[in-house]
């Protein structure tokens, strides 16, 4: 399945509140426990790229305004 | 492959890093109120005012002019903002604390006389900032540093409800109640921010919108627990709707 | 220019009016109503803006507002009232916004009563409020001055954009005097506010930022020496005072407002008894007029300090003596307006005992 979209990450800063998460319909994001970023928190990353299908649901309820939403187009 | 940015951080906030709690869904209004004040194309033509609590920094937030407020006076400050620039558009951003609490005068007085401001008022039911004192809006039952025991109507009174006692004050325009703990309550809630600044903009009165919040670090829960939290304690009490339009014009949707 | 009867509290209004005031919050008290009255009725036709606010803590939060976007504002109260603006003062000279305060004194502490006193030496001087910071302040003693000083003192607080109060009683609020309200020049233009949040981020290019908090302590010590230039620089440039007969006086009143133009006639009345008596009149009292007391002639060996209080001003009048000359006082409080035979009898007591 081709991904719809991808979204970018402001890594560092990501407070790694974990909200995002739980609203991802496709659940293909995870907080990265192998790093911390430069704010000292465990930040978030995409684990399916391939099944973004760019809903911005993440994006909508990042409280930081971390992450942008680009959508494909044919 | 072709990509559209379908989502990204506007300009109606600065790039400043959010001084927020994790997972704070503060985060989350300021982020809709300056994609809406840029969306209406107003952001260079607003004057904020930031109050007290959680969110005493704000004024390095939004990306336009800005006052620092006393604790609760923003209503006041506000007032006199709007009435010797009654073109810009003015705005207050208050927490339980500041607006139901100590400045409870003020926030009625602004409505009473039908000040042409638009109010975000942040209710997560505790004082964030203080380190998670009981507020006017505590449940009862829940336990804060001050009601160590769960809030008692007996000592305490029970919650204030914001919305509903504004919408008895002649002046109020427009208030509604929403919640930012879903991504389909956070498109409502943007909703009713546009609706609040067009009040202004058509010069139609008060308008104030009431964001049902979540406090991670003082009720002691993760973020997304939180929301659930919120949904099921706070919304039961606080509804979610709209309390007063008197606008009397054309509905949206 | 011809003189019109007018009541003090009206007085003031109209001057804040012709000193180019363009807002006015305030809230009723006596014994200054007349004031934000006459406002209420005449600001519309200049075109300026009126609100009774629903307390004075909400006034002085709508002065800090709307002066902080550029306006030229005014609020008026009495000393109860001016207790609860103490936190908006503060606010006020922590972020630098210039606004025009009228505290027309009267009997406390607390509720106190209605009748005319300086009991609020202390509030206005040391600052109700808290931190490190003075608000220029400043004592008329009849109409024709108060109307003088309010007309300048907006101009004033925009030059060193810090609030000015004006000290003020219940006597001249209340009195009716011939005043030339076009003896000094009307204030037309406003000057230029680069610093103002007037809602503008866009045109200017960044924005403005009303604010008195720094976090950071080093950040908000340096606030405040900029603060403390500022009030150095008043220190040099706003002491005023008058002094009457003092070139061959032996005993020097200290006496500001209402007491001052008592004070007067219990000169008069001493002179004509041979007991030289002089005054120091102080204009400004934040700066106290330091300057007033030096070069004083050799007569002088005593400093009279008279108030309606119990004695705020002593304090201000020890400082500056450092010891030179003796010091007494005479006060009334609660609202006791004295008579000048009172002062004579002082005066004549004071000699007595020296015998």
């Amino acid at each position: 399945m081709a991904a719809k979209g991808r979204i970018i990450i402001e890594q560092d800063k990501c407070k790694g509140c974990d909200l995002c998460t739980h609203f991802c319909p496709v659940n293909i994001l995870q907080l990265d426990t192998s790093t911390t970023n430069a704010l000292g928190y465990t930040p978030l990353k995409v684990t399916d790229p391939d099944k973004c299908i760019a809903c911005s649901f993440c994006a909508m309820m990042c409280p930081d305004g971390v992450i942008t939403v680009e959508r494909f187009s044919k | 492959m072709d990509a559209k940015t379908v989502y990204k951080p506007g300009k109606g906030l600065t790039n400043r890093n959010l001084s927020y709690c994790p997972g704070c869904t503060h985060g989350i209004i300021h982020k809709l109120v300056g994609e809406v004040l840029e969306e209406k194309n107003l952001i260079d033509n607003t004057i904020g005012v930031a109050s007290v609590g959680c969110s005493v920094m704000s004024y390095e937030f939004f990306n336009c002019d800005m006052h620092q407020a006393a604790h609760g006076r923003a209503p006041a400050v506000a007032t006199g903002v709007k009435r010797v620039k009654p073109d810009k558009t003015v705005f207050t951003y208050q927490g339980d604390g500041d607006l139901a609490s100590i400045g409870l005068a003020e926030i009625v007085h602004a409505a009473h006389r039908g000040e042409n401001i638009t109010v975000i008022f942040v209710n997560n039911a505790i004082y964030g900032m203080t380190g998670g004192q009981m507020a006017p809006t505590t449940l009862i039952g829940q336990k804060t540093t001050t009601s160590p025991f769960g809030r008692e109507k007996a000592q305490a009174g029970e919650p204030l409800r914001i919305s509903e006692l504004l919408a008895t004050v002649p002046g109020a325009t427009y208030l509604e109640r929403v919640s930012v703990h879903d991504p389909k309550h956070v498109k409502k809630a943007k909703k009713a921010i546009e609706k609040a600044f067009d009040v202004q903009e058509k010069k139609q009165g008060f308008s104030l919108i009431e964001f049902i919040s979540t406090c991670p670090v003082q009720w002691g829960i993760q973020p997304y627990e939180a929301t659930r939290w919120a949904v099921d304690n706070m919304i039961p009490y606080f509804p979610l709707g709209v309390f007063k339009d008197a606008t009397g014009g054309e509905k949206d949707e | 220019m011809a003189k019109v009867l007018m009541k003090g509290n009206e007085a003031m209004a109209l001057a804040a009016i012709k000193g180019g005031c363009d807002a006015f919050f305030g809230y009723p008290i006596t014994p200054q109503n007349e004031l934000p009255e006459y406002l209420s009725k005449h600001m519309k036709e200049h075109g300026r803006v009126f609100v009774q606010a629903e307390s004075e803590v909400a006034a002085i939060n709508m002065v800090y507002g709307a002066g902080g976007s550029g306006a030229r504002v005014l609020t008026s109260s009495s000393s109860p009232g001016i207790a609860l603006k103490q936190e908006g003062i503060s606010y006020l000279a922590g972020s630098e916004v210039p606004c025009v305060i009228i505290n027309v004194m009267r009997g406390g502490p607390g509720l106190g009563g209605i009748q005319p006193a300086q009991s609020d030496y202390m509030q206005i001087t040391r600052g109700g409020g808290n931190g490190d910071y003075h608000t220029l302040a400043f004592a008329p003693e009849n109409l024709q001055e108060t109307v003088d000083i309010i007309k300048e003192s907006f101009s004033l607080a925009d030059e060193y954009r810090n609030p000015v109060m004006i000290a003020a009683d219940g006597l001249l609020g209340q009195m009716m005097e011939p005043v030339d309200m076009e003896r000094t020049k009307n204030v037309e233009e406003a000057p230029d506010k680069p610093w103002a949040a007037t809602g503008e981020s866009g045109k200017r290019g960044y924005r403005n930022k009303i604010v008195s908090l720094f976090l950071d302590p080093n950040d908000l010590e340096d606030h405040n020496l900029k603060l403390q230039s500022k009030y150095n620089r008043m220190k040099r440039e706003q002491q005023r005072y008058e002094l009457i007969h003092t070139e061959d006086c032996e005993i020097v009143f200290v006496a500001y407002g209402s007491m001052a133009r008592i004070a007067r006639s219990a000169i008069d009345a001493l002179r004509s008894q041979g007991v030289k008596v002089g005054m120091i009149r102080p204009i400004s009292i934040w700066p106290f007029p330091k300057k007033a007391f030096d070069n004083l002639p050799k007569s002088v060996h005593t400093l009279l300090t008279l108030e309606m209080s119990l004695g705020q001003m002593i304090e201000d009048v020890q400082i500056v003596n450092q010891g030179r000359y003796t010091l007494d006082f005479f006060g009334r409080t609660g609202g006791v307006v004295p008579e000048p035979e009172e002062i004579v009898e002082k005066v004549l007591s004071m000699k007595e005992g020296a015998k």
